[in-house]
């Protein structure tokens, strides 16, 4: 009977749990008697404003857009909408779930270099994976500042709406780094001795070798193999001198100076220093990656209408402060740039007694920015699309310089005892059962024999 | 009658013959398909032949795996054991304790081993020191360890608990000491348990990549990491012909560690 009680208590408190859950979305139905529209938003994690907080200037973006759209253009659409929003992790994972996926999305927010890929790619029917954009619906459109329009991904400037852009520099800690090595400004901090296992290296190809080609001025963008190779014995060099190749975990490990020096992107340097103020950045002199991530209209799009809507509404002044304060990244629309109040908010949210969030997402300082807010163009290096062969002949030197010097002796010792010993342990056990079989049969016969 | 029963069969197994044929026939499928084409989708060997390249990496996961799943076995031994000694009321609790950590995902508990055993981590911070772990073998065969020894303490305890109370008296009056019980009849009792908990083990270790990824540091790849980069990449059909190499060099060892096992009854079935 107790069991039941208990069974019962559970189900009740299930049931609760899924009336609260439904109860949340009765808000959305209104007065009209319009259908309710979902749009599949995919974009990449921790990269849009979530959470309600006035005094950061942050606030809900996705409800903000559901209640702006509800309220103003539901008359228009003749519907009500809902914003069906999902994260991915990487430009690939993205590709992969838009060319395979059942889903049908409204709305990807991909980089450069990807967007040139899917513009490159065409489906059954002949056509780019990306929609054209009207641009007469995007009222908004002339807050994008022009320094982002018709860049080499799109160079008709059809297809994207740029959303934050950002470079990667070299984050090193004070406290432990010397101000001669900082004052070289160059990627060879990355292969300096004097920090052995201090020094973190990007986990991926493309940003591992690019740093060993920065740092020799060789083109990043090579189609030549013997290239790739020098780069090669270059991180051949490093390697040693690295305590690991590492993605996200560079935040804690920077954060809790596990690692004094790592390169990464601008925008996630602020949200560490914010956490540790020995923290500080610069952007090499040989130049860095530069790269745009920008909202686009998958070609599958069941709304493309109402995906427009969502881009007008993502690039207005309130939503892109929002997300601009948010993200931490520099922001490609100058009506934000341009804001007093962005302006204060940013350096409330990420400036540090050595860092100005300002001058390291813009490049400039604030009162230069002041007259102009473009971006430096010293800093402007873009990554083009791989082709096919350049991408195996990256990924066969990635694995070269991952397997090398990769096992150790005792590796090799340990298992193959363990292996020998346990062989034996078995062998003996079968020749003992063996044996002691073969002498009861034999202890038996000369029983029955006498 | 007899029909009657096998229709009721029929649809009894319906939803696990369903469920087998989405989830694991196709898949597989998928990767054989994948394997034995290329780019164009044209039938191909090449993927199969490049596999030469990958052999060190290969090697080393089973050399680790194969030493964490030891380790594993001479904690968990001993551990199982004592946990079927123990008393009823007791062993709940053990076997509570024991999956206690699997209720945090394996994802969380690996990162936050990193965490702690990192050069400025928790670790060194307590101790004073600056010993470098994370990105060390050692730091991966450790993490196997720590995330998969549940599985080689759990089907020990549940065999060691099975076997009659009365065959520790009756070796014992047979002139056994404590260790000769242990080693010459509770051991070779139990084997069918040493047995599937070696292979749940040693499965998993051969093809993480999470472990090796965060607790290795990323200086060298385990072939859970080389597949994961292949499908990330988009080399499908390389990542497909590795994933079957694997899966039959498993199947080989686990036909292997059965066929050692035959002589006892009930060794698992694959």
């Amino acid at each position: 009977m107790k069991r039941y009680k208990v069974l019962f208590l559970l189900t009740l408190v299930f049931i609760l749990a899924l009336s609260l859950c439904s109860c949340g979305n009765d808000d959305v139905e209104a007065k009209k008697n319009y259908p309710t529209k979902t749009l599949n938003v995919y974009n990449w994690g921790e990269y849009i404003s979530d959470e309600e907080d006035s005094e950061y200037g942050l606030f809900d973006v996705n409800s903000g857009f559901e209640d702006y759209f509800n309220e103003n253009l539901a008359d228009v659409y003749g519907c009500y909408i809902k914003v069906n929003y999902s994260t991915y992790a990487t430009n690939e994972d993205m590709f992969a779930k838009i060319t395979n996926s059942a889903v049908a999305y409204d709305i990807v927010i991909p980089s450069d270099y990807m967007i040139q890929k899917m513009l490159s790619t065409t489906n059954g029917s002949g056509e780019p994976l990306l929609l054209k954009l009207d641009f007469s619906k995007l009222t908004n459109y002339a807050n994008i500042s022009d320094d982002f329009k018709n860049l080499y991904y799109d160079p008709t400037n059809e297809y994207s709406v740029p959303y934050t852009y950002g470079m990667l520099g070299i984050i090193y800690n004070a406290e432990f780094v010397d101000q001669e090595d900082i004052d070289k400004q160059s990627w060879g901090l990355l292969w300096d001795e004097q920090y052995k296992g201090k020094i973190l290296q990007f986990n991926n190809p493309r940003d591992a070798f690019a740093s060993a080609m920065y740092k020799n001025n060789w083109d990043i963008n090579s189609k030549d193999p013997t290239v790739w190779t020098n780069a090669l014995d270059e991180l051949k060099l490093q390697k040693p001198l690295l305590q690991g190749y590492v993605n996200d975990e560079i935040f804690n490990k920077m954060k809790g100076a596990s690692a004094y020096i790592a390169p990464y992107f601008a925008g996630d340097f602020l949200t560490m220093a914010a956490e540790n103020e020995d923290l500080n950045f610069y952007y090499p002199k040989e130049g860095t990656n530069y790269f745009v991530d920008a909202m686009c209209i998958p070609s599958t799009s069941k709304n493309p209408d109402l995906a427009h809507e969502y881009i007008n509404y993502m690039i207005s002044v309130e939503a892109a402060t929002a997300n601009a304060l948010y993200i931490g990244y520099a922001s490609p629309n100058k009506a934000v740039t341009e804001s007093a109040h962005y302006q204060s908010m940013l350096s409330a949210n990420y400036d540090t007694e050595y860092v100005s969030a300002w001058e390291i997402l813009y490049g400039k300082t604030k009162e230069e920015a002041n007259i102009n807010y473009s971006y430096n163009p010293a800093y402007m290096n873009y990554y083009s699309d791989e082709s096919v062969d350049i991408q195996s002949v990256v990924n066969s030197r990635w694995e070269e310089l991952k397997t090398e010097n990769s096992t150790e002796m005792w590796v090799h010792v340990t298992s193959i005892a363990i292996v020998v010993g346990v062989l034996s342990y078995a062998s003996y056990d079968i020749y003992i059962k063996k044996k002691r079989s073969r002498d009861y049969r034999m202890r038996d016969k000369a029983k029955k024999n006498s | 009658m007899k029909k009657k029963r096998s229709v009721m069969h029929a649809i009894a197994a319906a939803p696990h013959i369903f469920w087998a044929i989405l989830f694991i026939i196709l898949p597989l499928i998928i990767v054989i398909f994948y394997a034995f084409t290329d780019d164009s989708g044209a039938f191909s060997f090449d993927n199969i032949l490049s596999l030469g390249e990958y052999v060190p990496i290969f090697v080393l996961s089973l050399e680790l795996s194969v030493i964490a799943t030891f380790i594993c076995l001479l904690i968990g031994y001993p551990l199982a054991y004592i946990m079927a000694r123990a008393k009823p009321e007791h062993q709940k609790i053990f076997v509570m304790l024991l999956m206690l950590p699997m209720w945090t995902n394996l994802l969380i508990r690996t990162y936050s081993i990193m965490a702690i055993l990192d050069d400025g981590g928790l670790l060194n911070t307590i101790l004073g020191t600056s010993m470098h772990i994370v990105g060390t073998k050692g730091a991966v065969i450790f993490g196997m360890v720590y995330d998969f020894l549940p599985y080689m303490v759990l089907p020990i305890y549940t065999c060691v608990s099975k076997i009659d109370k009365h065959m520790w008296e009756a070796a014992s009056d047979l002139g056994c000491n404590t260790f000769q019980v242990i080693t010459k009849v509770i051991f070779p009792l139990s084997m069918s348990g040493v047995i599937s908990g070696v292979t749940m083990v040693l499965v998993p270790s051969i093809s993480t990549f999470y472990i090796s990824q965060k607790l290795g540091g990323g200086t060298f790849e385990l072939i859970g990491d080389t597949i994961e980069r292949q499908f990330v990449t988009g080399a499908y059909n390389v990542g497909g012909a590795i994933s079957l190499v694997m899966m039959i060099l498993i199947l080989i060892s686990i036909g292997i560690m059965n066929r050692f096992s035959e002589e006892d009854e009930g060794g698992i079935i694959v």
